[in-house]
């Protein structure tokens, strides 16, 4: 079953087509990756499902629901939760105050302040913050910063989680923690639709990898079939 | 032993706020009329300093309408109260005084905080000179009016209205302080985006927020304006009313909730006090005093006495 799918979504920036017309779809339960050089439009598209920005035109489903022109607190509320190339933590508030935020705002039921709080701490151990609760998020490093950011993203109970650039600026071991956590997320049952630079990560451990460049999808399938596409080694290495 | 610092300290901060409490609600008992009056000034600062900073404080949105809020409030009372007889009973001018910068906020805050920084602080400056101009074209050309005079009130009553607003305020921004609510607005001000990529819907929060603020700023306006008892466009839509707050707020420092109620009342009364007592060099006296304040006192006047508390307990602990 496609949790989220895509149809003709085009963003336009002054003339520029930062993302033109693509049709995609994630399924469920699957962990698809998205790549593409810098500028070919990942991030755009990651902020028009999360509803940063409003694709025009062009329709986005999620569970077969039309999302398009919703707000950003709404779609967080139906189980589409992201993290962020920048990183973008409450800086001042200690780290469980970070998550615990997510779960009192992120679900459309809503959560008690005690039950958030549980949540919180359970989710700090399930991403290996619990050392660092109290500290606040400034100070934490980068790589427990991204970890910080799936924590908070968690909370909100998503069915869909939409990483860009998890492991983008960490070392090899933080790399391969990393990766280890998004397989531990995904055998939770969360779907998740990752954008990578690192390729022996999105390699590994993607279902399915979808190429952007110039804002158009240009390929799409296997770790195995991307790797060996002519197209895509063009766009990477040049002809 | 450790119990019972425990409990002194828990009843401590509500027992002193009390305290002071009962003594200001007492005040006009023992206190002489000019005391009455100075405190009168000094809550309305409180009021204005303490209503900006729940809203701009927490959001970082520096608002630059305070002096439009307040002087809607000044101007319901000024149309609703002239001296030839009130119109409305002298507390629902307050109420209503309050509920019409409400609902001025509520407009201005759904059309305009989308925008940030600078923009925000500019935007809000600009409807404090529309308003003023409007009211005053609308004085001119339309009722014939350039200023209008408002009934008297006795100083007593103008004090517990006051003090009441004062009250209420504190007890709503002591609630949303400690509030999910409050959790939402800290967040906007951490990160707006991601406040809203979880689930926070961040315009409602600002804009509820922005109208609270605006209500007591309003209710102060309305009921200073019966002190005042004459009152032009100009009177009522002073920008200086724009930047008190602002400067009051740095003042005493804009981290804990007493910070800016420290502030606003050392401010006013310094103000008063150098006013008087130098009447020509008042102005150069406050200026150097804040330039000293920003300059060498980033957390305010209370960053400074914590400071200075630490040090002190501090120094203890090492003895003991």
């Amino acid at each position: 079953m496609h949790i989220l799918e895509g149809e003709g979504v085009t963003k336009f920036f002054g003339g520029l087509a930062a993302v033109a017309n693509v049709d995609f779809h994630i399924d469920q339960g699957e962990i698809a990756g998205l790549i593409g050089p810098n500028g070919s439009g990942k991030t755009t598209l990651f902020n028009l499902i999360s509803a940063a920005l409003v694709p025009k035109p062009g329709v986005i489903r999620f569970k077969g629901e039309n999302i398009t022109g919703k707000k950003p607190h709404q779609i967080c509320r139906m189980g589409v939760a992201r993290t962020f190339q920048t990183v973008k933590v409450f800086a001042n508030m200690p780290v469980i105050e970070n998550v615990r935020l997510g779960s009192l705002f992120g679900t459309s039921t809503g959560t008690s302040s005690a039950d958030a709080a549980r949540e919180a701490t359970q989710l700090l151990e399930f991403v290996g913050l619990s050392a660092v609760s109290a500290t606040p998020a400034r100070d934490l490093t980068l790589a427990n910063q991204k970890r910080l950011e799936v924590a908070r993203a968690l909370a909100t109970k998503p069915e869909l989680l939409l990483l860009d650039e998890l492991m983008a600026g960490l070392n090899p071991t933080e790399v391969a923690q990393a990766m280890e956590l998004v397989t531990r997320i995904r055998d939770e049952g969360i779907t998740i639709f990752m954008i990578e630079h690192v390729m022996k990560a999105i390699m590994s451990v993607c279902d399915r990898i979808m190429v952007l460049h110039h804002g158009e999808k240009i390929a799409e399938g296997t770790p195995k079939e991307i790797a060996t596409s002519k197209k895509v080694i063009e766009v990477y290495l040049g002809e | 032993m450790n119990t019972t610092a425990l409990t002194s300290k828990r009843f401590l901060v509500p027992g002193l706020l009390l305290v002071i409490f009962i003594a200001l609600a007492t005040l006009p008992l023992y206190g002489s009329l000019y005391t009455v009056i100075l405190l009168t000034a000094i809550l309305m600062y409180i009021i204005i300093t303490v209503s900006w900073v729940m809203f701009s404080g927490p959001t970082g949105y520096i608002s630059l309408a305070s002096a439009a809020f307040f002087g809607v409030g000044i101007y319901t009372s000024a149309i609703l109260l002239p001296n030839t007889g009130a119109v409305l009973p002298l507390l629902a001018v307050v109420v209503l005084g309050g509920f019409i910068s409400f609902i001025l906020a509520l407009l201005i805050g759904a059309l305009t905080l989308r925008l940030r920084g600078i923009y925000f602080a500019i935007f809000t400056f600009g409807l404090l000179v529309l308003l003023q101009q409007l009211l005053l074209y609308w004085e001119i050309e339309i009722t014939g009016t350039r200023g209008r005079y408002i009934i008297l009130i006795d100083n007593d009553v103008i004090f517990y209205i006051m003090l009441a607003i004062f009250a209420v305020l504190m007890l709503t921004v002591y609630f949303i302080r400690r509030s999910k609510f409050g959790l939402a607005l800290q967040s906007i001000g951490e990160n707006e985006e991601a406040a809203a990529h979880i689930g926070v819907n961040t315009t409602i929060v600002k804009v509820i927020t922005f109208a609270i603020s605006a209500f007591f700023m309003g209710a102060a306006g309305a009921i200073i304006a019966t002190r005042w008892t004459y009152i032009d466009p100009y009177i009522a839509f002073n920008p200086l009313f724009s930047f008190l707050p602002v400067l009051m707020a740095i003042f005493g420092g804009m981290g804990q909730l007493y910070g800016p109620v420290i502030g606003a009342a050392v401010f006013a009364y310094l103000e008063e006090t150098l006013l008087t007592k130098f009447p020509y060099y008042y102005m150069l006296l406050f200026g150097i005093i804040l330039v000293v304040v920003i300059l060498y006192l980033p957390n305010g006047v209370v960053g400074l006495v914590q400071k200075l508390w630490r040090r002190i307990s501090g120094g203890q602990r090492a003895h003991t």
